[in-house]
């Protein structure tokens, strides 16, 4: 009995947790998926505009090098890698503009290598 | 001690006067191993030797010169110089890389004191995980100590995600092994350890192990470059400060939309733009700190 009480607790905060970030599995339910394609030196699109409270799973893809994406905002970053499809699911919690960023230093272009996510009501 | 009081009478003279920044226990007792002299040593940071902006630097190729010949001219000689990263400006050119870092190292030849340490900046190092770096400078991490002060150089840019890296922070763990919990601590490193505004890339990824590593220490300080302006914060007993660029000022974190450049303003030419002399006052973990300007005005 106690055991499976731990075994669902386990579970209600893994499910908690997947509820606000994640880069693993999707979700059953069909999501919103934005693709994101990184090249040197910018992100397209270079702005995002999202629902707050609804779920959203970013796509990234690039041909160029090794880059990242980061929303300091809302504690989320991925590593883009070539050849391969990175996901990162989100369900934003705040409205406003926040910037994302490469935190991969790229080249000699890195540093402007940003845009916004704008989260409406 | 009594060459320290008279440069600081020297600097008052000057008019140059210094900020006072503690560490740990002001006035604490003595520790392990030292009772030696205060001194003096100099930061200069983000050269960006290579730099081709005349609206943020119509001089790119004539600050780094100036600043070696304000340093010349201090009228005190620091016990050692160091350079905090960022010595080039980026490249993707692997040749020219290496061609920028020549021409840094036969500027910075005309230092008059020979004691010059240096460190990388992601500009310097991150393509290429820092070798060019190394070849012209050796160890890209270290430790030395000098007068009773235990001096501790971190790479966080030859990542490039900006990442200590667990081998180094192995070493910097073992590191401070063998420094006693009141041992007076200067680090000096790149990129900020903390998470001064990560949204412009003012972090270190893996910096808070680095700080936790540090925490059991009494008396420990960081001089840190890469933001290109003074800033002081603590985290918790430890002092960050960082230090101004010799090629354009940045912006104050997250005070407008992007990071971009100051522009160069004529009416005040090298505005934003130095280094620092820093007083250290050994017994009493004390760090008094004099900022420069390339050009008197």
């Amino acid at each position: 009995m106690k055991l499976e009480r731990r075994r669902l607790l386990a579970a209600g905060i893994v499910a908690a947790a997947g509820a606000v970030f994640g880069t693993g599995g999707l979700a059953q339910t069909k999501e919103r998926v934005i693709r994101v394609t990184a090249r040197k030196f910018v992100f397209l699109p270079r702005e995002i505009r999202i629902k707050k409270g609804v779920p959203v799973v970013l796509e990234f893809v690039t041909a160029d090098v090794v880059m990242g994406f980061n929303a300091p905002d809302f504690n989320v970053r991925t590593d883009i890698v070539p050849g391969k499809v990175s996901r990162l699911r989100m369900v934003p919690d705040k409205t406003g503009t926040f910037v994302f960023l490469c935190d991969v230093f790229c080249g000699d272009g890195h540093e402007g290598m940003s845009g916004q996510i704008h989260v409406v009501a | 001690m009594r060459e320290s009081i008279d440069r600081r009478e020297f600097l008052k003279l000057a008019g140059l006067g210094g900020a006072v920044f503690a560490s740990g226990l002001a006035g604490g007792a003595k520790f392990a191993g030292a009772a030696e002299g205060d001194f003096y040593f100099v930061q200069l940071s983000d050269t960006h030797w290579g730099f081709n902006g005349p609206v943020v630097n119509p001089d790119a190729g004539g600050t780094l010169p100036k600043a070696v010949a304000a340093v010349n001219s201090l009228g005190y000689e620091p016990d050692f110089i160091v350079f905090t990263g960022d010595l080039t400006h980026t490249t993707d050119d692997p040749k020219e890389r290496r061609r920028r870092l020549a021409e840094f190292r036969d500027i910075v030849k005309n230092l008059k004191n020979k004691n010059v340490r240096f460190m990388p900046g992601e500009h310097d190092a991150a393509l290429g995980n820092g070798q060019a770096w190394k070849e012209f400078f050796g160890a890209s991490y270290y430790s030395f100590d000098h007068k009773g002060v235990h001096f501790i150089a971190i790479d966080n840019v030859s990542d490039p995600t900006a990442r200590i890296g667990s081998e180094q922070l192995a070493w910097l763990k073992s590191d401070l092994a063998t420094q006693a919990a009141d041992a007076r601590i200067v680090v000096f490193t790149h990129r900020p350890l903390f998470d001064l505004y990560p949204q412009w890339d003012w972090a270190t990824r893996d910096g808070a192990q680095a700080i936790e590593l540090l925490m059991p220490h009494k008396n420990v300080t960081v001089f840190y470059g890469h933001i290109h302006q003074e800033h002081h914060q603590m985290t918790g007993h430890i002092a960050h400060h960082s230090a101004k660029s010799l090629i354009f000022p940045l912006p104050a974190p997250g005070s407008q939309p992007k990071r971009e450049p100051i522009r160069w303003d004529p009416a005040q030419p090298y505005k934003g733009l130095g280094f620092r002399g820093v007083d250290a006052e050994v017994q009493k973990a004390e760090y008094e700190i004099t900022e420069y300007p390339v050009k008197k005005a």
